[in-house]
This record gives structure tokens, C-alpha cells and sequence, in this order.
């Protein structure tokens, strides 16, 4: 065998290698996140630490619900703000919008996507928390679920937008010839055929943006208030609850595993394993509606 | 025949009706979606225009030139943060570079072929593939996490570049696999016939022929990691450490200029000296979305001149 046959060869398997590190890492990831979690899951107990309320890691006290509660508010929150602004500029990307405009909209959306977590959180703490301190409810810091779903709605606005309008844009064109031709307008073309042709890619763009929410972290400690309770309403209106400080599950981690040991730690990592398993079924179910989509298309 | 004029003309005005009533439905929609693409812009705008000229004052030589003084004074420049974020962009694609592009070649050059028919290494790259997928949706902290057990604590690299560039180069894998993948993908098949043809091996053909066709695409992959890395900040939080000196070697500690704005803003309050920073932050991203651009733009071009 000559020498570039050999090469040929021992690249093979040196690409295969590279290959498989990603297997391994995400292995790796899920190992060693829950090699350290077990102590606490062993010592302080499953059902103690998934559905108590209070963290107190001073007097050993290691529940996670107010995390889990505060994660999935602000992540309701940034949805609400969120989602109709991101599949609005997905349909004005798709359909609606000249070319010249788009030449603006698309790069100012790819822009808001590279722009670094904590300097929205900074701006986020300038100017949102000074403006929702002036509502007078008593025990309003300004820092809350409000601020951080506001930050955490254009944070994930990039990602529903780009995954929606791709969605939109997969819609074969005779779909919009069809019905234009049947006499409906460019509008009820949009809302009748294309939308629900799409809707399973749109379905998934707003699931990853679930994703992308529950993980993002910095912002979030930066203008949340981070305390770990339940987020509750200040007053007897209901709508005070976004007032409310709370702590997401990335921010717990954040904050305390600098300086935590033992136990404490290992609470921590255990809040790791929580947040990778919720990640892992959010983006998996995202991935399989995507996947269901693809057969669709097929069948016509 | 008057009477059938008659509900002709009738049926046209209420056509005609329901046309108008769904032309103002539609007028009203459309310009509520222009609307939203105008919100998104303005956000845009707004975010980041506050943070360039808020910040841009608090910008100058002195600012860029000296480091940090510590404590929690938040006086001082930014100097040091800035050669950590370079040193840290550095090590992390060197690292990672090299393995995404060795995967994606693997994953997109190899998947196809007849010798592959082992049933275990078909199963493997679809796994591989699936693993890709994860990567890329696990969150900053959880590589910090990760980072911090494996590197930090287990191989006892301590808070330092080498742990924070070890985990960094997870974080930024599936993106660097992704985009060689696509940049593979749009090589036309020809090329690799017609290198073959002449007697070259596959290996000769890839990295004489494939490699050259695509690395456009791979550098767009690459310049896109260069922003994650300095955009990141979960994941170094946990694994850099945070101090304010220039690390002289991968065991040092230090922070990046986006760790430094998030110790400015928390620890210390000096919001102003915060906005210098995120303004500096915000003239890379943007730097590297035009470049982003501008080689994309080429990659085109060139598929253009090839068809």
C-alpha cells in the first residue's frame, strides 16, 4: 500500500474520532452534572428538594421549587411579550415586506441575536427597573419578573423569528398560487393556508425560544432581584405577581457555585440536572414536531 | 329577465362587499405586521444606541489603555479584559476549530460511503448527528457547570483560561460542526468526481479540493464562535475565575470584557464605566456581523462564478 493510501487511511479514523467527541461530550455532560448531584439527591431527598419552597443553604434548607416556579414565570411572561412580536416580523420577513425593507428588518434581527446577555441585562437595569420602580405598589423594587420577561422577550424574539420565517418561507409556492387564484386576498392567503401549512415549524420556533429562555442566565440575575421565594403578588391585584422578585434556576446557579461546598454544591449541580432535563425535553419535543413536518411535506 | 339582472347585480354588490370588508381586514393586518418589523427595528436601535452613546463618553484612550484597579472601586480601564477576551477567543478556537471541522468532514464526507455499510458505524453518526443537535440547545450554564466539575475541580485546572477554553470549545463545537457542515454541502459533487477520476485519494480530494471550495462557509463558522466566545458569560462566570490582572499563561485566571461589565454593573455599580464597556462589546458584535457579511457575500459570489 503506498504512503497516500496509508494517509488515507489513518485520516479515516482520526475524522471518525472527531466525530464522535460530541457523543462524548454530551455523555460527559450528563455524567459529571449528576455524579455531583447525588449526594444531594441521596441526603436531602428527591421530593424535599423538588417540591419544597424554601432555599436557605445557611440552616440547610434546599428547596428548589421557587426556582423551578420563577423559571417558568418569567419564561410565561417573556412567551406573552414575546411571541406575537417575534411571528408578526416572521410574517412581514416572509410575506409581506419589500425586498429593500427586508435588507434592514433581517440584519437588525440577526444583531439583536449577537447582542451579549449581560449587556441587555445592563440595560435592562438602567432603564427598565428605574421605570417599573415608579409603579406604586408597596414592596416594588423595580427588579422582578416584569423587568426580566420584558429583557428575556427581546432575547428570544431573534430565534422564534428566524426559525418562524424559515418555517413560513419552506411553504411551497403553489400553496400561494392556489389560493390567490381561488380570488383570496394576500391576507387571507396568509392566515388560511400558509399559516397552518407552516404551523408545525412555527409550533417548533416557539418551543426552541421556551429553550433558549429557560437557559439564559446573566440577564436574568441582573435584573430578576434573585430572591429565592416564590413568586407571589405584592397586593390583592392579581397582576402585581409580575411584580414580584423571584430567582430562575440558571441564576441559582450562577450566583452561589463560587463559593459553595459540600452539600451546597451538590444542591447546586442537582439544580443543573433539573434545568438540563427540562432543556433536554423542551428542544427534543421541538425537534420531533420539526421532524413531523418534514413528512408532511413528503406526502403532498 | 329583470328579475335575474336584478339578483345578478345583487350577488356582484355583496361580492364586491365582502371583497372591500376583506381588503380593509387585510389593510389593517398588514399594517400591524409592518408595525411589528418596525418595533423590532426600533428595539434594536434603541438598545443600542443607548449603550454606544451612553457609553461612548465614557470611552477614551486612558479608558482602552490601563487596567482595571480592583476592588470595588470599579476605577480603572478596561485593558487587561480586553487581551483576556482575545486570549480566550484564541484558545478556544484553537481547540475547537480543528475538531469541528474534522467532524463535520467526517460527518458529511464519509456518512455516504459503501465502505461504512458496519451497522455500528451508521448507528454512530446518526447518534453523532443527534448529539450535534443537543449541543447546540444546552444553555451557557450548563457548559459552565460542566466545565466547572471536569476541568475546575476533577482535573484540577482551577479557575483559569485552559478550563474556561476547554468548556468554551464544547459550547462552541456544534456550531463550528454546523456550518462546515452546510459549507460541505454546498460543494457540487463534481468537484469530488473529477478529483477522483484524476487518481486522488479521498483524503487528497478533501483537503485539496472540498477544503478550498468551502472555506468561505468554515470561516463564517469560525467568526461566528469568535462572537460567542465574546458574548458568552454564564458559562466563564464559572469557570475564569475573575481576575482583573493579564493572565500570563492558560493556568491564570482573568475575565473577559463581558465578565467585566457584569462585576461592574453587580459588584461595584459603576454603571458608567458598565456602559464603556458594553459599548466596546457592542462595536465587536457589530464588527463581526459585517464581516460575517461581507464573507458570505463572497461565498455567493463564488457558487455564482462556479455555476
Amino acid at each position: 500500500m503506498s504512503g497516500r493510501m496509508i494517509a488515507d487511511k489513518v485520516v479515516k479514523y482520526i475524522l471518525f474520532a472527531s466525530a464522535i467527541i460530541s457523543i462524548i461530550i454530551v455523555l460527559a455532560i450528563g455524567f459529571f452534572i449528576f455524579r455531583e448531584s447525588i449526594d444531594a439527591w441521596t441526603e436531602i431527598g428527591v421530593s424535599e428538594m423538588l417540591f419544597k419552597t424554601v432555599w436557605r443553604p445557611g440552616i440547610d434548607q434546599y428547596g428548589i421549587l421557587a426556582m423551578i416556579a420563577g423559571s417558568l414565570s418569567v419564561t410565561f411572561g417573556a412567551i406573552l411579550l414575546g411571541v406575537p412580536l417575534a411571528l408578526g416580523c416572521a410574517i412581514f420577513l416572509a410575506e409581506i415586506a419589500p425586498e429593500g425593507v427586508q435588507a434592514v428588518v433581517r440584519p437588525a434581527v440577526q444583531l439583536l441575536a449577537g447582542i451579549p446577555s449581560v449587556v441587555y441585562g445592563l440595560f435592562g437595569m438602567v432603564i427598565l427597573v428605574p421605570l417599573i420602580r415608579n409603579i406604586n405598589v408597596p414592596g416594588n423594587s423595580g427588579y422582578g419578573l416584569l423587568a426580566a420577561s420584558i429583557v428575556l422577550a427581546v432575547m428570544i424574539l431573534p430565534t422564534i423569528a428566524s426559525i418562524a420565517e424559515d418555517a413560513i418561507r419552506a411553504v411551497p409556492e403553489n400553496y400561494r398560487h392556489g389560493s390567490l387564484a381561488l380570488g383570496a386576498t394576500k391576507w387571507q392567503t396568509i392566515t388560511k393556508v400558509i399559516i397552518p401549512a407552516g404551523k408545525s415549524g412555527i409550533i417548533a420556533a416557539v418551543i426552541l425560544g421556551v429553550g433558549r429562555a429557560l437557559g439564559e442566565t446573566m440577564a436574568m440575575i441582573m435584573v430578576i432581584g434573585n430572591s429565592a421565594i416564590m413568586p407571589r403578588p405584592l397586593s390583592s391585584n392579581p397582576l402585581t405577581f409580575f411584580l414580584s422578585q423571584a430567582r430562575t434556576l440558571t441564576g441559582n446557579i450562577a450566583v452561589e457555585i463560587n463559593y459553595a461546598t459540600g452539600i451546597h454544591e451538590s444542591a447546586l449541580f442537582a439544580t443543573g440536572v433539573v434545568l438540563f432535563g427540562l432543556i433536554i425535553v423542551v428542544n427534543a419535543s421541538a425537534r420531533r414536531i420539526i421532524r413531523s413536518q418534514k413528512y408532511v411535506e413528503k406526502a403532498n | 329577465m329583470d328579475e335575474r339582472s336584478s339578483e345578478i347585480a345583487l350577488i356582484h354588490k355583496a361580492q364586491a362587499q365582502n371583497l372591500k370588508k376583506e381588503q380593509r381586514r387585510q389593510s389593517f393586518w398588514v399594517a400591524l405586521m409592518w408595525l411589528f418589523g418596525l418595533i423590532t427595528v426600533s428595539i434594536l436601535i434603541l438598545v443600542v444606541g443607548y449603550v454606544l452613546l451612553k457609553g461612548g463618553s465614557s470611552i477614551n484612550w486612558e479608558f482602552l489603555t490601563t487596567p482595571p484597579k480592583g476592588g470595588l472601586s470599579g476605577e480603572g480601564g478596561i485593558s487587561t479584559t480586553i487581551g483576556t477576551t482575545f486570549y480566550l477567543v484564541g484558545l478556544t478556537l484553537l481547540i475547537a476549530t480543528p475538531l469541528g471541522i474534522g467532524a463535520a468532514m467526517f460527518l458529511i464526507e464519509y456518512a455516504g460511503e459503501q465502505s461504512l455499510g458496519s451497522k455500528f458505524l451508521r448507528s454512530m453518526i446518526s447518534v453523532a448527528n443527534f448529539a450535534v443537535e443537543t449541543l447546540a440547545g444546552i444553555p451557557s450554564i450548563i457548559f459552565g457547570l460542566f466545565g466547572y466539575a471536569l476541568f475546575v475541580s476533577t482535573l484540577k485546572f482551577g479557575f483559569s483560561l485552559l478550563s474556561a477554553a476547554l468548556a468554551g470549545a464544547c459550547l462552541v463545537l456544534p456550531t463550528i460542526i454546523r456550518t462546515t457542515e452546510e459549507a460541505l454541502l454546498a460543494v457540487p459533487d463534481d468537484y469530488r468526481r473529477g478529483s477522483l477520476a484524476l487518481g486522488a485519494t479521498k483524503w487528497q480530494t478533501i483537503y485539496r479540493v472540498v477544503l478550498p471550495a468551502s472555506t468561505p462557509g468554515i470561516i463564517t463558522g469560525i467568526i461566528l464562535s469568535v462572537g460567542r466566545v465574546i458574548s458568552e458569560t454564564a458559562i466563564f462566570y464559572v469557570t475564569l475565575g475573575g481576575s482583573y490582572h493579564m493572565p500570563t499563561s492558560i493556568m491564570d485566571s482573568g475575565r473577559t470584557l463581558a465578565l467585566h461589565l457584569y462585576y461592574l454593573a453587580m459588584d461595584t455599580r459603576a454603571f458608567d464605566k458598565a456602559m464603556g464597556t458594553g459599548a466596546i462589546l457592542v462595536v465587536m458584535i457589530i464588527l463581526i456581523n459585517l464581516l460575517i457579511d461581507f464573507v458570505s457575500r463572497k461565498l455567493t459570489a463564488g457558487v455564482r462564478k462556479v455555476q
